[in-house]
């Protein structure tokens, strides 16, 4: 098997740490890498875990001075019957819409980016903007293929009629690749009469207007999301743009949209998003970036069409973007609070306003009822992220302390995102946490699957 | 691990009591510190430092072990053994000697001793950490070497030498671990107020093992490479270099 050595970051290029990286070819049986590491002591010792992408923000999906798994994409099983895909865990969302999307499908869960593999979709259990209805991707998969520890590949199901293999479903999807690595998915597809979404935008005054939105749109949108001013202040602190949006049916489609109405294609973005500046990131830039976006948005606009990237991964149309933070990098800091919790939104945009922490991008969703998943990340109420330059001076102490209010709060935070949080703070969130670690110690005693992130959290 | 914001959680300290290294141990941020392990020659004094240091430092386990710079044959297996007990993010190599330049003039072979502790124990401590931070995939090393080894000086031109090569050792190592996740910080003091030079007639821009210990911390979390403290010493030393060698007698005999 053809393997390197890599010196590997997450998005926000933090934290870089060395392994070897291991490609399987397209059909070559991944289990030789496995068996490389088992065979020698020091590469045990070091351990492997998957990397999909590398979309993740942190050190999840690295593994210093140890074997680092990249899966291949393949070829995908549609079936329009049952309406559902069944896809090799390195194939991405980018590679799945291109060919689902022009047949009258959609994956049911997407992330801000289509950059993104199955197997890091449900590792990380990832979310879409339309959580607070579809629930995580994790919700969606019907079976995946797990090769473990021990050489086995076994298929698990969500109603498996074994109760371990239940659990060990449940600990694989949010499980970071901890529970083994994830070869190839069946999942659940939504079925689309058109390619585009129909738009609502909302300009609102402050953040108490965009939450109050936000909670009427729960019952109303199927997708909403609010991008939050994180420079604004005073009057209009917390001013944001809320959208939400709905897959338009074939009857709202006129003029050139009619003749290919599932027309697919993610390079033409209408509007590449104009904010990102030539250079790097400053305070200065970022205000003005906050301001541009702020005044671009329409007041209100309804039922706009727009293209799925335009809609859904806006930021894939530039390249790199991850770059302009510099070679210090960047982090994103992602929590989720109950609705009783909702004060922590507000106290995390002052924080880091006060520190002078310029956000680039403060996006505010709504979650639906967690999944019971003993690592998934969503739980009913808030989620906010905000994008941080890792240099900026307090930023750690800062953090720690809103941590504190996110605990206290009844909050978590999100494993794809964490680049920085302690073992404690990880665990005080996930209530079921040893619901984990038991079938962590049961399917891997030895602890072959380890990632930086795993070893800096004690998972 | 070292975390996004530069916190570390496992530091090690080779010169378990060295006074600058104690205090870089300090400097460095705390917040993620789970583990500190002082490696030096056993004494009462390598107690009292974790003693001292763990009740600084609630919750870190703060412990000893045994290590001598003589005995480089052990160097692999001392830091093997603290591995063993978790990933290593920081190893500070802090031990060193000043010698008797006087001696050492009456009798050369009293220069020995100088320079198996400095130079073939610092240069073994440094292979040795860089090839278990490799192995590890990361890690960071910081390394005291001394204006001294900038331009040897008639006074103490045998430690300066130890220092020179030990400076251009990590430099060299430095370069040849970008790749590996491992970074290397060589760290110029000029004249500390410390065990090491108690007696002695202080030099100009004389600091203390605090102030060194702030400019280390501050070089680290930045991602430099070399750091002199005080920071004026990076022009001195410059201007030091460049004097033609009779003006520099007199200006180093001083
Ligand atoms: C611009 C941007 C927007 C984003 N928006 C969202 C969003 O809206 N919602 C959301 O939930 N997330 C979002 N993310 C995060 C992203 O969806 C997750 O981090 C996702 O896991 C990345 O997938 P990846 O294939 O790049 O996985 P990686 O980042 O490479 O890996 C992530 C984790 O998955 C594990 N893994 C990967 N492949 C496998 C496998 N085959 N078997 C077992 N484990 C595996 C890795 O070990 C690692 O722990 C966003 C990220 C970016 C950069
Ligand atoms: N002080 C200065 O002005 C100055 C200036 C520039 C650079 N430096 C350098 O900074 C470093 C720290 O110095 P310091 O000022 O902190 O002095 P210090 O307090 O005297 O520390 C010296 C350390 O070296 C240790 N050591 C000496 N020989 C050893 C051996 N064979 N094995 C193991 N440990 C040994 C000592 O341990 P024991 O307790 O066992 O003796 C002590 O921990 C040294 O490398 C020094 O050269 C100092």
């Amino acid at each position: 098997m053809y393997q390197r050595n890599e010196l590997l970051t997450g998005w926000g290029r933090t934290a870089a740490s060395a392994a070897t990286v291991a490609l399987p070819a397209p059909g070559e049986d991944p289990r030789v890498a496995l068996e490389s590491v088992v065979r020698d002591p020091h590469r045990a010792a070091r351990g492997l875990v998957a990397r999909g992408l590398g979309r993740s923000y942190g050190d999840s999906a690295q593994n210093g001075g140890g074997l680092v798994l990249k899966l291949p994409s393949g070829g995908l099983l549609l079936d329009s019957d049952s309406g559902t895909l069944t896809a090799e865990a390195g194939t991405s969302l980018d590679e799945i819409l291109r060919v689902i999307v022009p047949q009258g499908w959609f994956v049911p869960v997407t992330p801000g980016t289509r950059y993104v593999t199955v197997g890091g979709a449900i590792a990380a259990d990832i979310h879409g903007k339309n959580h607070h209805r579809d629930g995580t991707f994790g919700a969606h998969v019907r079976s995946l293929d797990l090769l473990t520890a021990d050489g086995q590949v076994r298929t698990l199901r969500p109603d498996s009629a074994d109760e371990f293999e239940r659990d060990l479903f449940a600990a694989t999807v949010g499980g970071m690749g901890l529970t083994g690595v994830i070869l190839r998915a069946t999942f659940g597809l939504l079925p689309i009469e058109t390619s585009k979404i129909l738009v609502d935008t909302r300009r609102t005054r402050d953040l108490d207007d965009v939450m109050e939105r936000m909670v009427a749109a729960d019952d109303s949108a199927t997708y909403s999301v609010a991008w939050i001013d994180s420079v604004a202040k005073g009057k209009r602190f917390g001013r944001g743009v809320l959208t939400t949006g709905e897959h338009a049916p074939l009857a709202a489609l006129t003029g050139p949209d009619l003749k290919d109405p599932t027309g697919y294609n993610p390079s033409m973005l209408a509007s590449a998003p104009p904010f990102v500046p030539g250079g790097l990131l400053t305070p200065l830039t970022v205000r003005a970036f906050n301001e541009a976006w702020y005044r671009k948005a329409p007041l209100s606009r309804d039922a706009e069409v727009q293209s799925i990237p335009a809609f859904f991964h806006p930021l894939d149309g530039v390249g790199d973007w991850n770059r302009i933070y510099g070679p210090k990098g960047f982090l994103q800091y992602q929590f989720a609070v109950p609705d009783s919790g909702a004060h922590v939104v507000r106290l995390a945009l002052e924080e880091l306003q006060r520190i002078g922490a310029p956000s680039f991008l403060s996006v505010l969703k709504r979650f639906g009822p967690d999944n019971g998943f003993p690592l998934s990340f969503p739980m009913k109420g808030w989620t906010l992220a905000l994008d941080l330059p890792a240099a900026v001076d307090s930023l750690g102490s800062t953090l720690d302390s809103l941590d504190e209010a996110v605990l206290a709060a009844g909050g978590r935070f999100y494993l794809a995102k964490d680049s920085r949080t302690t073992p404690a703070t990880l665990a005080a969130g996930y209530p079921q946490i040893d619901r984990f670690r038991a079938v962590k110690a049961a399917i891997d005693p030895d602890h072959l699957f380890v990632s930086d992130q795993s070893r800096r959290l004690g998972l | 691990m070292i975390n996004a914001v530069k916190q570390p959680q496992s530091v090690v300290l080779l010169g378990g009591t060295s006074e600058i290294g104690l205090a870089i141990v300090r400097a460095l941020p705390t917040a993620r510190l789970q583990r500190v392990v002082l490696a030096g020659r056993p004494s009462e004094r390598l107690a009292a430092a974790v003693d001292e240091l763990a009740a600084g430092l609630a919750g870190v386990d703060v412990s000893s072990v045994e290590f001598d710079a003589d005995r480089p044959d052990t160097h692999a297996e001392v830091l093997d053994s603290i591995a063993a007990g978790g990933d290593i993010d920081v190893i500070i190599v802090a031990f060193g000697v000043l010698g008797d330049q006087e001696e050492i003039n009456a009798e050369p072979a009293a220069a020995l001793p100088l320079i198996q502790t400095n130079y073939v124990g610092g240069a073994s401590a440094l292979l040795q950490s860089a090839d278990l931070l490799r192995r590890q995939g990361r890690g960071s090393i910081i390394v005291l070497s001394s204006v001294a080894g900038d331009r040897a000086r008639a006074s103490n031109f045998v430690y300066g030498s130890t220092k020179a090569g030990l400076d251009a050792l990590a430099q060299g190592l430095s370069d040849s671990l970008v790749d590996a996740g491992v970074s290397v910080l060589v760290v110029r003091p000029g004249f500390v107020h410390t065990r090491m030079t108690e007696g002695l007639t202080e030099a100009p821009f004389a600091t203390t093992a605090e102030a060194v210990a702030a400019d280390t911390a501050k070089a680290w979390a930045a991602g430099k490479h070399v750091v002199y403290s005080p920071p004026v010493l990076r022009a001195v030393m410059g201007a030091m270099k460049a004097l033609p060698r009779p003006v520099f007698r007199k200006v180093s005999a001083r």
